[in-house]
C-alpha cells in the first residue's frame, strides 16, 4: 500500500461529500463512546486500572530487550520459532517463506493491524497463495479490495447496502447467489463461505493483542471466534505482532484485557479471548504443527529514545478514533494510511515521514478528548504538537502561515505597536461591517468562510482603549 | 466567601488580591464588553482588577503552530506584564491552559522556567477563579432566557471547568438553562486549525449548531471567544436568530448589547 497521506486535504473534502460514507459515519457516530462510558462508569477502578496498565507498558518499554529475550525463550521452549523482522520488507519475506515452506495453498488470517501495517496480504498474493479474511469487517473491506478506515470496526465506512453488493457479487461462485438484505442473513453467508476456508487452509495467520513473556504466549481477542479457528485448525500457524506487545506476566496482561474491550467496543471482555502456546502437543486433541511468531519492528525501537516512546504504550483500542470528532466528520481512509484518527496521527507521520503525513498531525483541534479515554494515557494532542514542532523545524509547514506566525509573534513582544495596530483593526472591521455586525466574505480570510460561516464583527472599539479611557475619566 | 486558595502567593493582602486580568487577543479586539465583564465580575468578587498595559497575545497561535521559540518570547512579554500581580486571570480557558503551560517552553532556561512555573500557578481561568478561589456562589444579575451552554475543550479538559458556570448561571434570574446534546464536543474552531481545514472545521460547528438548535435556546452562552466566534458564524450563516454570549456577559448583568455577530440594532438580551 502506497501512502496517500500527502493528499489528506482532497481526501477529507472527497470524504465530506461524500453521501453514502457519510450515512455509514452517521451511523456509527457515538455508538462506541456511549457504550465505552457505560463500561466505565460500571468499573469503580478503571482509572487505578489505567494507571496499572501505564506502569506495566513504562515498565515493560525500560526493559523490553529483556522481555523480548524471555519471551523468544519461553517460545522455543514451547515448540514454537521467532523469527525478528527489522523491517515491513523482512515480515513479509519472513511470511511467505513459511508459506512457502509448509508447501500452503490456502491461507486464513485474523485480523491484525500489523498484518496491514506491513502489507502481508499483498506479498502472499503476490506471491500466488490464496488469501482470506476471517474477521467480518477485514472479510468485507477484502472483498472490496480496500484498506480498513478503523482499526478494530475496518468496514465502519460501509453501509448495509453496499456490503449486501459486495456478497452479491463475490458470493454466486459459492452457489450463493440470493440478494440479501437482512444483517443476520449476511453473516451467516460469510460465516457458510469462511467455513469452508478455515477446514481448507494449510497456514493460519494472527495477531496479537499481547505476547506473554513468562509463557511464551500470544493472546488474541476477538468477538467471533475466527481468531480460534484461524489459529488452531490449520498445519501452521503465524503470529504477526509489533516487538511493542510484550508484557512480562499473564497477571500483566489480564489487566490490560480489563482495559482493552471496555475501551474499544464498551464490552467488559470480547467474546473470545484465546490464548496460544506452541504448537500442538503431543496428546493434544488439536493445534498446529508449526507455531511461529514475527516479531516486527520497523521503527518501534527508534521511537524508544524518543519523544515518542509513549506511543508504544498504544494497545491499538481505537477508543482515540472513537471519541475525535475529526476522524468522526471524514473517516479514516482520508487519512491515506493504515492508522487513522489520533494515534495514526502521530504513528504515521512517524513511519512514512513529515514530508508525506505533515497534514495529519495539523488536522486537530487539540480538543484533548482522545486523551481523556486513552486506557494507557497517551498524552495524543502533546505527541501531535511535538509533531508539529518537528514540522516547523524541518520547515515543512505552509509558507504564508510561517510568516504570518512569525509577524505576530513580533507584534505581540512589541506591545505598543501591538496596541496600534489591534485599535485599527477593531476599528475598521467595525466600520466595514455596518449595522449588519458580521462578515459573510472577507478578502484574504477565505479559510474563514469557506467553513460555512459568518464572521462576526468587533464592538468597534479594543477593550485597552476602553480600559485607558476609563481610568482617565476616573482620574487614576 | 471562603478562604483565599492555599496557592495563594504570600503578598497577596488578606481579602482583596490584586488581579491582574489578561483579557486575550480575542475579547481585546472582538469584544470589549467581555473584558468590561470579567472586571465587574471580579470586583464583586472583591477583587482590585488591574489591566497591564503591555499584555498581548498568550502565544497559543505560535505554541499550537510548532514555533516554541516564537511562542516562547511571547510567553516572556506575558510574564513580565503580570509578574507583579497576585493572579493572572483570563476570561478564556484556552489562553488560561497555555499560561498553564509556560513551563514546558523553557525547558532549557532554568531562570525563565522559574518564572514561568510561578505564573503558571497564579493563572486561573475567569469563571473557576471566581467560584473555586474567591468562593463567589451567587451573582446578582437577570436575564429571563432559555440558554444553552457550550463547554469548550481546553477550559473542560485541561482545567477541569465544567460545573462552575452552571453553578453561577443557577443563581441568574430567569435564565433556564437547558443542555444540548454533545455539549462536550468540540465546535471545530481549533485556532489555526479552523482556517487550514475549514471545510471539516465546518463540519463540526454545523454538527454543533444543530445541536444548539435542537434545545430551542435562543441563546447559547460558553467561556471561550474563539469557540464562541466560530459557533456564532454558523448561526449567523443560518440565520435562524440564535444569538450567542460569553458566559461573563450574562453573569456581570451586561448582555444588554447585541450578541456576537447579531445586527447592530438587534436589542440586547437582558430584558
Amino acid at each position: 500500500m502506497q501512502p496517500l497521506s500527502h493528499a489528506f486535504k482532497e481526501r477529507s473534502v472527497a470524504a465530506l461529500q461524500d453521501e453514502t460514507l457519510q450515512v455509514a459515519l452517521h451511523r456509527a457516530k457515538d455508538g462506541f463512546a456511549v457504550k465505552r462510558a457505560k463500561a466505565v462508569a460500571g468499573l469503580p477502578e478503571f482509572d487505578a486500572l489505567r494507571d496499572r496498565a501505564v506502569a506495566i507498558k513504562n515498565h515493560t518499554l525500560e526493559h523490553l530487550d529483556h522481555y523480548l529475550e524471555r519471551y523468544a525463550e519461553a517460545v522455543e521452549r514451547s515448540g514454537g520459532t521467532v523469527h525478528w523482522a527489522a523491517s515491513a520488507e523482512d515480515a513479509r519475506r519472513i511470511v511467505v517463506d513459511i508459506c512457502r515452506a509448509a508447501d500452503a495453498k490456502m491461507i486464513t488470517k485474523g485480523k491484525s493491524m500489523v498484518g496491514e501495517e506491513v502489507g502481508v496480504n499483498g506479498a502472499l498474493e503476490e506471491a500466488g497463495f490464496e488469501v482470506v479474511e476471517t474477521d467480518l469487517g477485514e472479510y468485507i473491506i477484502q472483498l472490496a479490495h480496500e484498506p480498513p478506515s478503523h482499526i478494530i470496526v475496518p468496514a465502519v465506512h460501509k453501509t448495509r447496502g453496499q456490503i449486501a453488493d459486495l456478497f452479491h457479487e463475490n458470493h454466486a461462485k459459492y452457489g450463493l447467489t440470493r440478494k440479501l438484505s437482512e444483517v443476520p442473513e449476511m453473516v451467516n453467508e460469510a460465516r457458510q463461505v469462511l467455513r469452508g476456508k478455515y477446514l481448507a487452509a494449510d497456514v493460519g495467520i494472527t495477531g496479537a493483542n499481547f505476547l506473554i513473556a513468562e509463557t511464551g504466549t500470544s493472546v488474541i481477542v476477538t468477538n467471533e471466534g475466527n481468531g480460534d479457528l484461524t489459529c488452531s485448525l490449520p498445519r501452521v500457524h503465524i503470529v504477526t505482532a509489533g516487538i511493542e506487545k510484550v508484557v512480562p506476566t499473564v497477571e500483566d496482561a489480564s489487566t490490560l484485557l480489563r482495559l482493552l474491550a471496555r475501551s474499544a467496543t464498551g464490552q467488559d471482555m470480547t467474546t473470545y479471548t484465546t490464548f496460544s502456546t506452541g504448537p500442538k502437543r503431543a496428546g493434544d486433541p488439536d493445534g498446529p504443527e508449526e507455531y511461529h511468531v514475527v516479531l516486527v519492528d520497523n521503527g518501534r525501537s527508534s521511537m524508544l529514545g524518543d519523544a515518542f516512546r509513549e506511543m508504544l504504550r498504544c494497545i491499538r483500542c481505537g477508543a482515540c478514533m472513537n471519541h475525535c470528532p475529526v476522524y468522526g466528520a471524514i473517516g479514516g481512509h482520508a487519512y491515506g494510511w493504515v492508522y487513522p484518527g489520533p494515534m495514526g496521527s502521530v504513528l504515521t507521520p512517524l513511519s512514512v515521514g513529515l514530508k508525506e503525513a505533515g497534514n495529519l498531525p495539523n488536522a486537530c483541534t487539540l480538543n484533548g478528548h482522545c486523551a481523556e479515554v486513552c486506557p494507557v494515557r497517551i498524552p495524543l494532542p502533546d505527541l501531535l504538537r511535538t509533531l508539529r514542532h518537528r514540522e516547523y523545524q524541518l520547515r515543512l509547514g505552509l509558507k504564508p502561515l510561517r510568516w504570518g506566525l512569525a509577524a505576530w509573534v513580533w507584534f505581540t513582544a512589541h506591545p505598543r505597536i501591538y496596541r496600534l495596530g489591534t485599535r485599527v483593526q477593531a476599528r475598521v472591521l467595525a466600520l466595514l461591517a455596518g449595522r449588519k455586525g458580521r462578515f459573510t466574505r472577507m478578502p484574504l480570510a477565505g479559510g474563514w468562510f469557506r467553513g460555512g460561516r459568518d464572521l462576526p464583527a468587533p464592538q468597534g472599539e479594543t477593550f485597552m482603549a476602553v480600559w485607558k479611557r476609563r481610568q482617565k475619566e476616573q482620574g487614576r | 466567601m471562603s478562604e483565599p486558595s492555599p496557592r495563594a502567593p504570600a503578598e497577596e493582602s488578606a481579602d482583596r488580591p490584586r488581579v491582574g486580568l489578561f483579557v486575550t487577543c480575542l475579547a481585546d479586539i472582538y469584544r470589549p464588553n467581555v473584558g468590561l465583564a470579567a472586571v465587574a465580575l471580579l470586583e464583586q468578587a472583591g477583587c482590585v482588577v488591574e489591566v497591564p498595559a503591555t499584555q498581548t497575545c498568550c502565544g497559543q497561535p505560535s505554541y499550537n503552530n510548532g514555533d516554541l521559540a516564537g511562542a516562547a518570547r511571547t510567553a516572556r512579554n506575558t510574564i513580565e506584564a503580570f509578574e507583579g500581580c497576585d493572579y493572572l486571570v483570563a476570561p478564556s480557558g484556552s489562553c488560561a491552559g497555555m499560561l498553564r503551560d509556560y513551563p514546558k517552553l523553557f525547558a532549557d532556561q532554568p531562570r525563565w522556567r522559574e518564572r514561568a512555573e510561578a505564573m503558571a500557578r497564579k493563572t486561573h481561568e475567569l469563571i473557576s477563579f471566581l467560584t473555586d478561589v474567591r468562593g463567589l456562589d451567587a451573582v446578582a444579575a437577570r436575564f429571563p432566557r432559555r440558554v444553552t451552554y457550550h463547554d469548550s475543550c481546553h477550559g473542560l479538559r485541561a482545567l477541569g471547568i465544567k460545573d462552575q458556570p452552571r453553578r453561577l448561571l443557577a443563581g441568574v434570574e430567569g435564565l433556564e438553562l437547558v443542555e444540548m446534546a454533545d455539549a462536550e464536543i468540540c465546535c471545530g474552531f481549533g485556532g489555526t486549525f479552523c482556517v487550514k481545514y475549514p471545510e471539516i472545521s465546518g463540519r463540526m460547528v454545523a454538527d454543533k449548531a444543530s445541536d444548539i438548535a435542537a434545545t430551542g435556546a435562543r441563546v447559547v452562552l460558553g467561556g471561550d471567544l474563539g469557540c464562541l466566534l466560530n459557533i456564532a458564524g454558523r448561526l449567523g450563516r443560518e440565520g435562524n436568530g440564535i444569538s450567542v454570549y460569553h458566559v461573563a456577559e450574562v453573569l456581570a448583568g451586561m448582555a444588554d448589547i447585541p450578541g456576537l455577530g447579531d445586527p447592530k440594532d438587534a436589542g440586547g438580551e437582558a430584558r
